[in-house]
């Protein structure tokens, strides 16, 4: 099999969800609502995979995306208010606060400033103390849920006034999908033309041959972890703006999606393989199938199960291929 | 002759991957009780032939007779049940097992209470076959904690325990020292005495002369000779296998020594070396002699900022450098080719251009942003410089040959233009055609004006390249010599004792 043929599957895979939604549920299905849907809602999740692309192709992991997510909403959220004029008494309540631009832009800032540390964090612990990646972001994925239900008790924050990364629109297209679009550009760019790419792909490869090569291992994967936290956190700003509200327990069992997206989308889990172009496929197809088991009335339970045998099947049919191959 | 007297009769094994026909009819017999040794350039066929034996591949014609009687492999295990064990290049045990539970692994001897494994008899059997062949080794030790010579005879009573009757070898003593390696043909020689078959794999022709009773040579998937070792010397064996006459194996050395470029006094590190002085000049190779374990890769490493240094000084071209990290000496114009290709070296499942240009993006321009063409370009210049032989550049380091796969990583340290080259065993396990093209491509390095520091187990090839030796033993450095003033008996002596 050939890499043509490896890409060939995942996206056969999303043709064939695809249809049978089309075939199952076509008026609830095949509607511009739907499907709008299910873009914009992938398009949260892609934005983090681009992220765990990269962890994944250097061997890493990084476990702790989905709760950073609802920290940085948290974190950015607070910043927003606090920027705003909001006294605290006014953010415990969830009092309407009309919010600056500054403001606005403050809170995004600092919401993907949270994400980059957290992630820069994660990779210091990884390189310099030498713990595995499963370890350190295990441990993470605790502190930052913890902390983002700290933060005001267990409540949200509420930033109704926060409408830019929803309905705000960039020449007629929607701010969220033209940051998606900037996002998929610049790293795919940055994954396929650039040292920076290599070296991700090498350290993934060998890590022991990319450092006898003089490639600074331990920059880069502190680099590869800053900006899945980076992006993490913008993701938790979109979010964070579609609700109106930030949530301490937004992207509950999030990393799930975001890793099976990126395995479906052909990232060897052991690190030296993947595309981007994968991963986007990979995010749509567990999109839609979300999507669609949800109209076909089958309840989150069951759709736990489901994303659960894909992520099984996927990595067997290749390993399976990988195995034809020697 | 009756096949019921070979104890292994692989007759007319043809075998194809897509369009490239790897065996053709190959046939290959081994008699009782004898040393046959398997000899052939890389890619001649030696490891699918042995696959076919061990059961892994299936033929695609042609039968296989063990003691007189037809068999088919479906499976590795078929193989096992009739008697025939290989011992890789790499070994296939469990580490963090000890000897006696590797020995048993998967056939585990049972105590009377269900399913408890019964350890006082596998110790005692492990020991009994110790004792019954002479090794020194104790069954309870835990294979991480042993030399690879020890591993190897874990490996050889796994075999023994099963009641194999043939054993494969395929380059059994590249890991080993010089006594551990004599060990090994000892032992070699009593597994003979006691009825057994060795098919023994090496690229090392004194030790081929020495072992082997039979000689079968491959070439090009087939077998071009098979004799008796006695009727062979090791020029005829050679041409056998490239088929032409290597009249001059070594490339001509004409010294004309520069400056003195790399100086090295007092280099001390936590890894056991102390006290390591000696200096290189311009356009001169200077090898590297020693026992395994005597500290020559730890110099290596120090000199290529891998292990901090402790104690002295580098100095290159006169000026004081500190090398923190690789990175910093590769800066700094120094490169090593590690002598674990695949562990250091290498990443396989990239491609190859990705593997030559790892360390050169920053000097050839390329510091952020790629430039394709321009890759492309210096891959096709500098694979042709070594000539490696690949279907393309962009073809996935796995698909290369060992050899092919070094001068890629050679090609990697000519593009980085370094000029302080380090070779760590530079021709370990590769075949004899690819060996004299990484001794000609150190010349041609030398003669550019390079400083040279080359390691090597293999006291010809030094002999053959260097200009002068060092040797050293346990951390020290204790030998300077000039190669036209020495002899192999010499160095070794400073070596071992």
């Amino acid at each position: 099999m050939n890499k043509f043929a490896k890409q060939l599957l995942p996206f056969c895979s999303l043709i064939f969800v695809f249809s049978l939604w089309t075939f199952l549920v076509p008026h609830e299905f095949l509607t511009t609502t739907n499907l709008t849907n299910v873009l914009s809602r992938s398009s949260v999740n892609m934005m983090m995979a681009v992220g765990m692309t990269f962890v994944i192709i250097t061997g890493g992991i990084d476990l702790s995306v989905g709760t950073m997510m609802g920290m940085c909403g948290m974190m950015g959220a607070l910043v927003m208010l606090l920027l705003g004029g909001a006294s605290w008494a006014d953010v415990a309540a969830g009092t309407h606060i009309s919010l600056s631009f500054g403001a606005v832009a403050g809170g995004i800032l600092a919401g993907v400033g949270c994400g980059a540390f957290c992630g820069w964090v994660n990779g210091m612990l990884i390189t310099r103390l030498r713990l595995a990646p499963f370890i350190v972001t295990l441990g993470a994925m605790s502190i930052f849920r913890g902390v983002s239900l700290l933060v005001n008790n267990g409540k949200p924050f509420t930033v109704s006034a926060f409408t830019q990364l929803d309905s705000g629109r960039l020449l007629g297209i929607p701010v969220s999908v033209v940051l998606l679009a900037a996002v998929l550009v610049v790293m795919g760019f940055v994954l396929k033309y650039t040292r920076f790419g290599r070296y991700t792909f090498a350290i993934g490869s060998n890590v022991d041959t990319a450092f006898h090569a003089g490639v600074n291992v331990r920059r880069l994967l502190v680099s590869v972890y800053a900006v899945t936290g980076a992006l993490t956190g913008l993701a938790a700003m979109i979010t964070t703006s579609r609700a109106s509200s930030a949530q301490p327990t937004a992207g509950l069992a999030l990393e799930l999606d975001i890793i099976a997206a990126v395995i479906i989308g052909g990232c060897s889990p052991s690190g030296g393989r993947g595309t981007l172009t994968g991963t986007i496929i990979g995010t749509l197809l567990i999109g839609v199938l979300r999507n669609g088991l949800t109209l076909c009335g089958i309840s989150t339970n069951w759709q736990l199960v489901a994303i659960g045998l894909i992520i099984i099947l996927a990595v067997a049919a290749d390993q399976m291929a990988t195995r034809r191959e020697r | 002759m009756n096949t019921e007297t070979y104890a292994l009769r692989m007759e007319r094994i043809s075998k194809a991957f897509g369009a490239v026909q790897a065996l053709s009819q190959v046939t290959f017999q081994v008699r009782p009780a004898t040393v046959h040794a398997l000899c052939g350039e890389n890619g001649a066929g030696k490891s699918t032939l042995m696959k076919v034996l061990a059961g892994v591949y299936q033929p695609d014609a042609g039968e296989i007779h063990v003691g007189g009687q037809r068999r088919v492999f479906a499976t590795p295990g078929d193989s096992l049940a009739a008697g025939i064990s290989m011992l890789y290049q790499e070994l296939d045990l469990a580490e963090h097992m000890t000897v006696f539970e590797n020995v048993f692994l998967g056939r585990e001897l049972m105590s009377s209470i269900p399913w408890k494994v019964d350890r006082t008899a596998m110790i005692a059997k492990t020991r009994a076959l110790c004792k019954q062949y002479g090794f020194e080794i104790d069954p309870e030790s835990l294979i991480s904690s042993l030399t690879p010579g020890q591993c190897q005879i874990a490996e050889l009573l796994k075999a023994l325990m099963r009641e194999a009757r043939i054993i494969v070898m395929d380059e059994p003593t590249s890991s080993l020292s010089e006594s551990e390696a004599t060990r090994l043909f000892q032992i070699v020689r009593e597994l003979r005495g006691r009825g057994l078959s060795i098919i023994y794999i090496s690229h090392r022709m004194d030790e081929v002369m020495d072992l082997a009773d039979d000689i079968s040579i491959l070439r090009d998937g087939a077998v071009v000779h098979s004799d008796r070792a006695r009727n062979l010397d090791i020029g005829k064996i050679v041409k056998h296998m490239v088929g032409r006459e290597l009249a001059d194996f070594y490339p001509p050395r004409s010294v004309s020594p520069g400056p003195v470029y790399v100086e090295v006094s007092g280099l001390g590190t936590a890894e056991g070396i102390a006290d390591i002085g000696f200096e290189i000049r311009r356009g001169e190779v200077v090898g590297m002699a020693g026992l395994v374990g005597a500290g020559r890769t730890e110099t290596a490493r120090a000199l290529f900022g891998v292990q901090p240094l402790l104690t002295g000084d580098i100095r290159l071209g006169g000026r004081r450098v500190a090398l923190r990290n690789p990175a910093d000496a590769i800066r700094n114009g120094v490169a090593l080719l590690t002598e674990d290709r695949k562990r250091t070296g290498l990443c396989t499942q990239l491609p190859c251009s990705w593997n030559l240009m790892l360390p050169n993006y920053e000097r050839t321009g390329m510091k952020h942003v790629l430039r394709r063409s321009h890759e492309q370009a210096l891959c096709l210049e500098y694979g042709a410089k070594t000539r490696t032989k690949w279907s393309e550049p962009d073809a996935p380091m796995s698909s290369l040959s060992g050899g092919n796969q070094q001068k890629v990583l050679i090609a990697r340290w000519l593009l980085a233009d370094a000029e302080f080259i380090i070779f760590d065993e530079p021709t370990r396990g590769i075949d004899v055609g690819a060996k004299r093209e990484i001794y000609g491509l150190i010349n041609e390095l030398a003669a550019r004006g390079k400083a040279i520091l080359m390691i090597s187990s293999e006291l010809p090839e030094l002999f053959g390249v260097c200009d002068r030796l060092l040797v050293m033993r346990r951390g020290r450095l204790v030998g300077r010599l000039n190669v036209s003033q020495t002899t192999p008996e010499e160095v070794m002596h400073l070596a071992a004792v």
